[in-house]
């Protein structure tokens, strides 16, 4: 027989299509399912799916989130996923797409409150939780079946329910052998998904695009089919020597991935690699004093990310898009870290005063690399004796915005705003 | 244009002018050196539009005319020539080619017009005064270190020189700071100089008149106003843009009252720290300094290599206050104990505040360093 569970009572489920507890008809099978431990863990189009919680009206509607006509999909329902709209896909074209859609302004700090939540509710399942993303997380559940009487399987059933209970949203999990079989396994039965896979990977992957695999994009899935390589299975038959002849250094760790084979941990203290905030702008932007506006909120945004993150800014990254849709990318190393808006700004518009040569601009980012601790930043200065004084004013900025919103207080620099909001 | 030039005099004002001119410059003029004679006198002018060089050198056989050539073309061919070789120069006028001889030696190099050649106005300079060139070096050496680099805070990247007093004398007074550390250096106010303007002078003008001063001896001719800084020694005259910022009020994060007072021999901490900084290859990482009664106990621990620690104590070390422990990068202590000669002077406060540093046996030079978190 093969093991099964239900998803509705996560109970073991017998030979029948039904469970034998419940009822349901929700039965999840796989002759390893009360074997395997690390799972994938995916929220299910996660902002879209805060703000239809939010909105219970919009439940059957095509919701997408993103910022004005001229702005990207951040998010996209799987109502407005039907008629074809993704996430990064500029709105006017998903708007063609999906006339219909309910666009929402996104709003973070409801986002980063329920991912929180949900953060919250993993750190019950394994001490080892690797958060990847604000809505994406690897857990490694291995040697918890004693603690908690139940095995992973089980578990993460009733964890899917418990998320979708006390935080609203649908989580789809991947339960697999290894980190890449399980971020593969979520990414196939969602939303609301529990896919299995075990020692058959390498046999499902095998007739599958080599595009299926994390981390390979479009750039080096043309160079593999100039080679005649577009099916996994194909890198899965070469053997080490002709990987690394005809794909270079790294062609056997692309080979052993195409088998499904993937040894990196679960490393939960794995840090932030970055912090960062960007803009798309309603129209066009040129001049140095038009692009500094929404320079001016980014960077209080960031500041803002930094310090949620007890992280600071040992050197800014500005980034730019044309309208031809070509990226500029400018490092600043600071003398010292940061994580006040105004210093960012500094720095920020120092590489934007170089950048703004009358080429329109579409998009705007600013970010924070190398990334410092909170406690290294803004230490008292020799050359600005009112340090202390700048940080407890934004001490006291945030502690007002906290308290009364985000609007409450606002630099005069903030007010005079043009483009869209950042 | 004609003349001859003994080699040598030729390469050390070729020298001078090729450091001037910008390397990677896209206007092509700006590496070139202006070469003129006029009233029989020749003189060599080089310029980055910040700064200006125009050297007089010695020179026999002339004809009066002026060509641009590349600075760093001509400082190359006469750097290679013999020693004690005389060197020709001749440009018959217009855009014909600049033709340089030495013995059987002969090249013709491509000249730009003069009349391209951008020049560098001083304007006029309402203050001038003269200054000993081993004075001014003490200025400079003791404060440049400090200098920032930083972009953001352009007003920083100079030395502050401004008249002032100190104690009840009057002073000319050199500032630098980065905001980790500060030096503060002056010396007796040169007659006539007591109404100048206070100016930043920037880090390039520094190196180049540092390297003037270096083969320099007796005096410097000093003249400013608001927006440039002129210099003349030796046949040599420097004129430089100022940077147009305010320095920031830097009395004010001078600690006055420190009264945790350290006195170690200058060579033996030195050492010391460089030892103990050895373990780390990492610049930022900070010495610690451990301080109890007459002992001091110099560490630093690395997380991937280990730790090291050096004790000073007996003659070496007086130190009567109580305990205290402060973290210091170890680059910011050498740069400071370099310009030391004998006993160091610490005025700690505790761990986590400015402390002032000084000369045991010299009150004209102040540093104070930021310590870091250990």
């Amino acid at each position: 027989m093969i093991p099964g569970l239900c998803r509705d009572c996560c109970g073991v489920a017998g030979e029948a299509s039904t469970c034998p507890a419940c009822g349901s008809r929700c039965i999840v099978r796989h002759p390893q399912l009360f074997e395997l431990a690390i799972a994938h863990i995916d929220c299910d189009a996660f902002y879209a799916s805060v703000e239809k919680r939010d909105r219970p009206e919009l439940a059957s509607r095509p919701v997408i989130v993103g910022g004005g006509h001229r702005g990207v999909v951040t998010a996209a329902c799987y109502v407005a996923r039907i008629y074809g709209v993704r996430s990064a896909m500029p709105m006017f074209k998903a708007l063609a797409a999906c006339p219909d859609a309910v666009v929402i302004r996104p709003d973070f700090a409801k986002y980063s409150a329920a991912s929180h939540h949900i953060r919250a509710l993993m750190a019950g399942l394994s001490p080892l939780v690797q958060p990847l993303s604000i809505d994406e997380a690897v857990v490694d559940m291995s040697g918890t079946e004693a603690m908690h009487g139940a095995p992973p399987a089980a578990v993460l059933a009733r964890f899917a329910l418990t998320v979708e209970r006390e935080v609203g949203v649908t989580v789809s999990i991947g339960l697999a052998t290894n980190r890449l079989m399980s971020k593969i396994a979520a990414g196939r039965d969602k939303p609301r998904g529990f896919s299995v896979v075990g020692s058959e990977a390498a046999a499902m992957l095998a007739p599958q695009p080599i595009r299926l695999l994390p981390g390979v994009g479009p750039v080096q899935e043309k160079k593999l089919a100039a080679r005649g390589l577009t099916r996994l299975g194909q890198l899965q038959a070469l053997s080490e020597t002709e990987a690394r002849r005809l794909l270079g250094a790294d062609g056997p760790a692309l080979c052993a991935r195409a088998r499904g084979e993937d040894r990196r941990p679960v490393d939960p203290s794995r840090e932030t690699k970055s912090v960062s905030a960007e803009t798309t702008f309603d129209h066009d932007l040129s001049t140095l004093a038009e692009l500094e506006v929404p320079l001016w909120r980014l960077c209080e945004k960031l500041a803002r990310r930094l310090r949620e993150a007890e992280l600071s800014a040992g050197g800014v990254v500005l980034k730019l898009k044309t309208a031809n849709f070509a990226n500029r990318t400018r490092n600043h190393r600071l003398a010292s870290p940061t994580c006040l808006p105004d210093r960012l700004f500094a720095a920020g518009r120092l590489m934007l005063a170089r950048e703004a040569d009358g080429t329109p601009f579409r998009l705007i980012g600013v970010g924070a690399n190398p990334l410092a601790a909170l406690a290294d930043a803004d230490q008292p200065d020799l050359a600005d004796p009112d340090t202390g004084r700048a940080v407890a004013t934004q001490q006291a900025i945030d502690a007002l915005r906290a308290k009364f919103g985000a609007t409450s207080i606002v630099r005069g620099r903030g007010f005079n705003n043009p483009a869209s909001k950042a | 244009m004609k003349f001859k030039a003994d080699r040598a005099v030729l390469l050390k004002a070729l020298a001078h002018v090729q450091s001037v001119v910008e390397k990677r410059n896209t206007i092509p003029i700006l590496a070139n050196v202006m070469i003129a004679v006029r009233d029989v006198k020749l003189t060599l002018t080089a310029t980055d539009m910040e700064i200006a060089v125009v050297e007089d050198v010695a020179a026999t056989s002339v004809r009066n005319g002026a060509c641009t050539a590349p600075a760093a073309t001509l400082y190359e061919i006469v750097r290679r020539l013999p020693e004690g070789a005389e060197v020709e120069f001749d440009h018959p006028g217009g855009d014909a080619q600049l033709a340089v001889r030495a013995g059987r030696y002969a090249t013709s190099l491509v000249v730009l017009p003069i009349e391209d050649f951008p020049s560098m106005t001083a304007g006029t300079l309402p203050n001038r005064f003269m200054v000993e060139a081993r004075a001014l070096c003490g200025l400079i050496d003791r404060t440049r270190f400090a200098i920032s680099t930083e972009e953001t805070r352009y007003y920083l990247n100079g030395i502050y020189l401004h008249a002032t007093e100190s104690d009840g004398v009057k002073v000319l007074r050199a500032v630098a700071t980065d905001g980790h550390r500060l030096a503060r250096v002056e010396i007796e106010l040169p007659a006539g100089a007591s109404g100048i303007p206070g100016v930043i002078i920037p880090r390039k003008t520094i190196a180049e008149l540092r390297k003037l001063l270096e083969e320099a001896s007796g005096e410097v001719e000093l003249a400013m106003s608001d927006t440039r800084i002129q210099f003349k020694v030796d046949g040599i005259t420097l004129t430089s843009k100022l940077i147009d910022g305010t320095f920031p009020e830097y009395e004010r994060v001078i600690p006055r009252d420190n009264e945790k007072i350290l006195r170690v021999g200058c060579k033996d901490f030195e050492a010391a720290v460089a030892r103990v900084s050895a373990i780390s290859s990492e610049r930022s990482r900070p010495v610690k300094l451990s301080l109890a009664k007459d002992l001091l106990v110099i560490s630093a621990a690395s997380p991937e290599q280990g730790t090291a620690t050096e004790e000073l104590d007996g003659e070496r070390v007086s130190y009567a206050a109580g305990p205290l422990e402060i973290g210091f990068q170890a680059r910011y202590l050498n740069d400071i104990t370099a310009q030391i000669k004998d006993r160091v002077e610490f005025r700690f406060s505790d761990g986590s505040a400015p402390t002032v540093v000084q000369d045991s046996a010299d009150p004209s030079a102040l540093y104070v360093l930021m310590p870091m978190r250990v």
